[in-house]
């Protein structure tokens, strides 16, 4: 029995072997130095038998009767010595209330100060940087690869993600969703009416949420229960309407996106009108109080 | 020779003593007992496999035009960091072995951990005298998360980069200073300076590591002083001694080949199992993102979380008091591990028990814990499934805006109803005990009864 236990752990200790050695003949052939399901095997299975060799070895080949210990109990005399010499060293003090206020006054300064630099991370104070963008009135609204976007390209049915010409595409302020909707069912304030023309209307692309990209646009597949286009973050499902100025119609995003005017040149391109109605993205807590800039 | 080399590190150390405790160390037997160990191998794999990967990484978001193996991506325009990972997957020989390895050892890390967690909780071997322990091994637990959460966002793809634009709500909705503090961390408004990219860098090869491994020395010594708990047994008096394998001869080959066994998985995942193609989600950019895209299964309760709470923000006036990614993204997570951190206190205080406890309750022995913990773990883990609402979307298509009602339904029903259930079924199961003592009580009576002469 015991015999047959050691020829399996040596069996298997050999396979372990050959499955290493397999291993580096994979890595080193370079035709097939580059199949990670080989090499995975190989070094896996290599390790594998290992571990089968070590579990068999403990299993049969080792002596397993069982031992018993006492669990330690407290030394209640050495914590009576500790309690005895922290009690002799405080007497010596005379003025302990001073001397402790001082103390912490030292540890409280020194710690705020060494931890001072760490305000060189980033703009602590200054929260002005929050709600710039690079739109600005005339600005035109270009593709990923730099082409003005045009009025009369812009279909209904689906949406376009358009960036500030000329500007840093990946800065927070930058992208922009444009859609074309049924003019007579726009509902924007009425300060807006004019920042859609043709009913072609533009909004941040990043959620107010959680700046995740809103980059689903579900068109009405079901009148009933989707009675009207909207945009959906793929994140957290906020969903926004695009006919009434972005208003949030479900989930947990607490402002609408911020709509960019619009305008088109005289050459039927697609311009900004201004900047965002709001600031871009996530909420802090003066969102409200800010402006986009 | 052997003999002489513990001769000679004696002499010199004074070792033998705690060489020959620790060859003595008592392992009481039981499979549960070893969920902790395959955190700790899957520790060490990740140690071994992130030094490797640390020699080509390069942190850097300066921009470069990828024109390496992977056709599809050749001309486009990537951070120095995605393109040193695109690298690693397909010119590093091994590369891509290592990179998946890496990958799922932080997901059987953090698996390990929870089940570890909740075999603690459910036999409490929380009680005194290993409270502490439990503190420092929730800690590490807490720890592993924005440590793996770093990790894979500094690859800076696609779902690096929506994970980390989350990360910056969250940090931004903190009540007063969210702005202040979003872009201490970030260096700048998202997507952040480009000294962003060494701060992920630095905590994920450095600080979180670094204290993951001191906790672990910690955690370990306190098992070890405070020896194994171990279930109750007939006829031993388990609260005084502990009974079980050495740790050498009996118990070395079991442990060394569960080490070398957790490898062993985590290396066949690593090249048998694909997991996060980066290649295949593309560089980040902020104006693109993607339905369908999870994080690493331990974030996945925080996107649920988030899905799940109400669209409001807390106003006074014009002031934002709480935005709403606070409460899924910082709120719910520290309060899940704040319940979990005071249960141990709660539980002395409610049950007036302060006494130390060596020997392990089973989950019926105390009903109201087990109600309670099987209750919280279902409210977590439907928060959890919230999370993958968007497979359901994709896979389904269950509309996501009813999946969110029926999981908020499920939220105030499911775990009042588990923690019912489960007290009824613990108590149940004490009952059938006592029938079953008191059947061989009688049928030794019986026995006895037989035997004697009549």
């Amino acid at each position: 029995m015991r015999r047959r236990s050691e020829t399996v752990v040596a069996l298997l200790l050999f396979c372990s072997a050959a499955c290493a050695v397999a291993f580096v003949v994979f890595y080193a052939i370079e035709k097939l130095g580059r199949n990670t399901q080989y090499m995975g095997l190989a070094l896996g299975g290599s390790l594998a038998f290992l571990a089968a060799a070590l579990i068999v070895t403990g299993d049969r080949l080792v002596e397993t009767e069982q031992i018993e210990e006492e669990y330690p109990l407290p030394d209640e005399a050495a914590q009576e010595q500790v309690d005895e010499l922290v009690a002799d060293t405080g007497r010596r003090f005379t003025r302990k209330r001073l001397l402790g206020t001082a103390a912490g006054l030292a540890g409280a300064s020194l710690g705020a100060a060494l931890i001072t630099p760490a305000a060189s991370l980033g703009p602590v104070l200054d929260t002005d940087p929050l709600t710039r963008t690079p739109w600005r009135r005339g600005r035109r609204l270009v593709d990923t690869h730099g082409t003005p976007l045009r009025a009369d390209e812009v279909d209904p049915k689906t949406f376009y993600t358009a960036y500030p010409e000329g500007a840093d595409h990946d800065l927070i302020g930058s992208p922009v969703i444009v859609a074309r909707l049924d003019p007579g069912r726009l509902r924007l304030p009425r300060d807006r009416a004019a920042w859609a023309p043709e009913g072609i209307v533009a909004y941040s692309k990043i959620c107010t949420h959680a700046a995740c990209a809103v980059s689903l646009f579900r068109t009405p597949r079901f009148p009933p229960t989707q009675p009207r286009p909207a945009i959906v973050c793929p994140c957290h499902y906020s969903t926004f309407d695009p006919a009434e100025a972005g208003k949030v119609i479900f989930g947990p995003a607490g402002r609408p996106l911020p709509q960019l005017p619009l305008m088109v040149t005289a050459a039927g391109e697609l311009a900004a009108g201004g900047n965002f109605s709001g600031p871009v993205g996530p909420s802090w807590s003066e969102v409200r109080n800010r402006r986009a800039t | 020779m052997l003999r002489r080399a513990v001769r000679t590190l004696d002499e010199r150390t004074g070792s033998a003593p705690f060489l020959h405790k620790a060859l003595r160390y008592v392992f009481p037997d039981h499979w549960s007992f070893l969920l902790g160990e395959v955190a700790l191998y899957a520790f060490i794999v990740l140690v071994a496999t992130g030094v490797y990967l640390t020699l080509y990484f390069e942190p850097s978001l300066g921009k470069t035009v990828y024109h390496g193996t992977y056709g599809p991506l050749r001309g486009m325009q990537m951070s120095e960091a995605y393109k040193s990972v695109v690298d690693i997957s397909y010119d590093v020989k091994a590369g891509l072995l290592i990179r998946q390895t890496h990958h799922w050892a932080a997901d059987v890390f953090v698996a390990a951990i929870v089940l570890h967690l909740l075999r603690i909780f459910f036999t409490g071997a929380f009680r005194k005298p290993r409270d502490l322990t439990y503190l420092i091994g929730l800690m590490m637990l807490g720890l592993s998360l924005p440590e793996g959460y770093a990790g894979y966002s500094m690859v800076d793809d696609l779902l690096s980069g929506m994970g980390l634009a989350i990360g910056y709500s969250v940090a931004l909705s903190i009540p007063v200073v969210g702005a202040n503090v979003g872009q201490l961390i970030w260096g700048a408004p998202y997507p952040g300076a480009h000294s962003f990219e060494s701060r992920l860098y630095i905590a994920h090869v450095f600080i979180f590591p670094i204290l993951i491994g001191t906790l672990l020395a910690v955690h370990l010594a306190l098992v070890a002083s405070r020896h194994h708990t171990q279930f109750r047994r007939r006829k031993a008096d388990g609260q005084r001694r502990v009974i079980g394998v050495p740790a050498f001869p009996g118990q070395a080959p079991k442990s060394l080949g569960l080490m070398v066994g957790t490898a062993a998985l985590l290396f066949l995942l690593g090249g048998l199992v694909q997991i996060n193609p980066i290649w295949l989600w593309g560089p980040y950019e902020t104006g693109l993102s993607t339905n369908g895209a999870q994080p690493d299964w331990y974030l996945g309760w925080l996107i649920g979380a988030m899905r799940l709470v109400p669209g409001f923000d807390v106003t006074i006036g014009r002031y934002t008091l709480v935005p709403n990614p606070l409460w899924g993204g910082l709120l719910f997570p520290t309060l899940v591990f704040a319940v979990i951190g005071l249960w141990p206190f709660a539980e002395r205080r409610l049950t007036r028990d302060r006494r130390v406890h060596n020997v392990l309750d089973r989950p019926r022995d105390a009903p109201w814990r087990t109600a309670l913990g099987a209750g919280f773990l279902t409210f977590v883990l439907l928060v959890f499934f919230a999370g993958s609402a968007d497979r359901a979307y994709v896979s389904y298509n269950v509309d996501y805006s009813t999946q969110i009602w029926i999981y908020r339904a499920l939220l105030i029903t499911a775990p009042v109803a588990v923690t019912w259930l489960t007290r009824r079924i613990c108590l149940g199961l004490q009952r059938s005990d006592e029938i079953d003592e008191e059947r061989e009580a009688a049928e030794r009576e019986a026995r006895q009864a037989a035997q004697a002469p009549a």
